[in-house]
């Protein structure tokens, strides 16, 4: 009995232990950010690169989703001769959850693995003892500049996908559903209100949060070796979709519970 | 002058350092060699305070290291890391003068990839090696930018951590030499581990044994080949058999 209790109690108190240390982690985080200095070379740099450079995968990803959108809608709705309403599906599942959960998964494919990966590999290269020994606080130099780039720049990740993916409904809709490109744009435009959109803004900024956030904590709390660096990279893919996820659900509950 | 007096260090049941009493003389250069494994960097990063020690106490200059404001204490300290420790995504130069266009001794840009220039022929390599990125470079160049960053800011005190692992005999000749010669030239006060004894003849004013946690034998390199301490006679010629058990 007592041996089945321990077996419980390990991996419990492993886990509460695991969101003590990243809720630390976040909060030194958070007071760096205020603090001078300031790395601006470096907050540009991992602007262009979880920002820029995620676009193609996001874009992508939202293009098809409005098109599959668009047609499950259209055969879900035929059933009880619904169908006209695919435009105003499409725009606001792309806007309050698609596109902000489904653009925030592949940028924490892309984004949490890749920076995992780097600062891992610094970490067993004494990279980042190096930057200590040369005066700069590895938080403020590689933490801080990531948060902030994937916190800012997600939301307009997340608007664009949510204007591509309607825009895959909409080329669905006009080729495939015989529906009048005016009378689509202008449903869908009439149809979506401020806060469909500004609510899957707000998703993307805390989901960008996370992405970087587990990049960095795992990327620093990486072990020694390649399989070090591939662990702390896979649990960080693994840790920002699963919160990426729950989050989602609690921010729609906040947002959208009567 | 750096002082150690009983300094200990655990990793969990792996107790690495024991208590161990050292002193780094001013403008002297001491080699601490030892086994593999015996903790020899986790003492030089106790001493810069990467690592935390558990117990007893490091002074610089008579003040303990870890009530130092961090930014002008380490701001005396240059250190060349085993693998050079370079940063992947940044130009040579821009490695090199890494210290100089940041924090207490920023300078403009151009000034900072002078010095770099200046301090990456001063190892040896050509000014066209500072355009390139560290994984352009072979071993040996790494290490010298190393020692470049290393000495970029005219540190007071320079840690050499293995300097001449994984280099050619010739490349790590090359590497001593230049290590001794800027210490001497810099006036510096210079701490290098290394199990190289080539190294050790050729860096060293003075020498210190690390085993099983603490100092075993301290002493001018000139008495190195002659003391009778067993454990230091089997590590300078290399024997199998010995007070140092061959499998740790």
């Amino acid at each position: 009995m007592t041996g089945a209790l321990a077996a419980i109690g390990r991996p419990v108190l492993a886990a509460l232990a695991a969101v003590g240390r990243v809720a630390i982690f976040a909060a030194s985080a958070l007071g760096h950010l205020f603090r001078p200095p300031w790395y601006i070379r470096e907050f540009g740099l991992q602007v262009m690169q979880i920002g820029w450079f995620s676009l193609p995968v996001v874009g992508l990803t939202a293009i098809f989703t409005g098109g599959a959108l668009a047609l499950q809608i259209y055969a879900g709705g035929s059933r009880f001769n619904a169908e006209a309403v695919v435009p105003q599906i499409v725009a606001i599942g792309m806007a309050r959850e698609l596109g902000p959960v489904l653009g925030g998964l592949m940028v924490a494919a892309r984004v949490a693995s890749s920076i995992a990966a780097e600062i891992g590999t610094m970490k067993v290269t004494e990279q980042i003892d190096a930057l200590v020994t040369l005066s700069t606080n590895p938080m403020k130099y590689l933490t801080i500049p990531r948060l902030l780039a994937a916190t800012l720049t997600m939301p307009v990740l997340v608007g664009a996908g949510d204007a591509i993916g309607i825009m895959g409904g909409w080329l669905v809709g006009i080729s495939r559903l015989e529906f009048n490109s005016a009378s689509y744009l202008r449903n869908t435009v009439e149809f979506l209100e401020f806060w469909d959109i500004g609510s899957g803004l707000v998703k993307g900024a805390v989901f960008g949060f996370i992405v970087a956030l587990m990049g960095c904590y795992h990327g620093m709390n990486s072990a020694r070796g390649a399989q070090g660096v591939g662990a702390a990279t896979k649990a960080a893919v693994v840790a920002a979709s699963v919160l990426i996820l729950a989050a989602n659900y609690l921010l729609t509950e906040v947002f959208f519970s009567a | 002058m750096i002082e150690l007096k009983g300094v200990t260090k655990s990793f969990g049941q792996n107790h690495v350092l024991r208590g161990v009493d050292l002193t780094i003389p001013s403008g002297k250069s001491v080699v601490v060699i030892g086994g593999s494994g015996t903790g020899k960097s986790v003492l030089l990063k106790c001493i810069l305070g990467l690592v935390r020690h558990d117990g007893g106490q490091i002074t610089l200059d008579g003040q303990d290291v870890t009530r130092a404001e961090r930014d002008p204490f380490l701001a005396r300290f240059g250190m060349l890391f085993q693998g050079g420790a370079l940063f992947d995504s940044l130009r040579v130069w821009e490695n090199v003068a890494f210290r100089l266009m940041r924090g207490a001794l920023a300078r403009p840009k151009a000034e900072a990839r002078e010095i770099a220039i200046e301090k990456l022929r001063r190892v040896g390599l050509k000014p066209d090696v500072a355009e390139l990125f560290p994984a352009e470079l072979s071993g040996g160049m790494q290490k010298r930018v190393g020692l470049a960053r290393a000495i970029a800011a005219e540190p007071e005190i320079i840690f050499f951590d293995e300097p001449t692992t994984g280099l050619d005999p010739i490349m790590a000749g090359v590497i001593n030499d230049l290590i001794r010669e800027i210490v001497v030239e810099m006036g510096a006060t210079a701490m290098t581990i290394t199990h190289d004894l080539t190294s050790v003849r050729a860096i060293a004013d003075r020498v210190a044994m690390l085993h099983a946690g603490r100092i075993q034998w301290t002493g001018p390199v000139a008495e190195m080949d002659a003391t009778p301490d067993p454990y230091v006679q089997q590590f300078i010629h290399g024997r199998a058999i010995g007070p140092i058990e061959a499998v740790r």
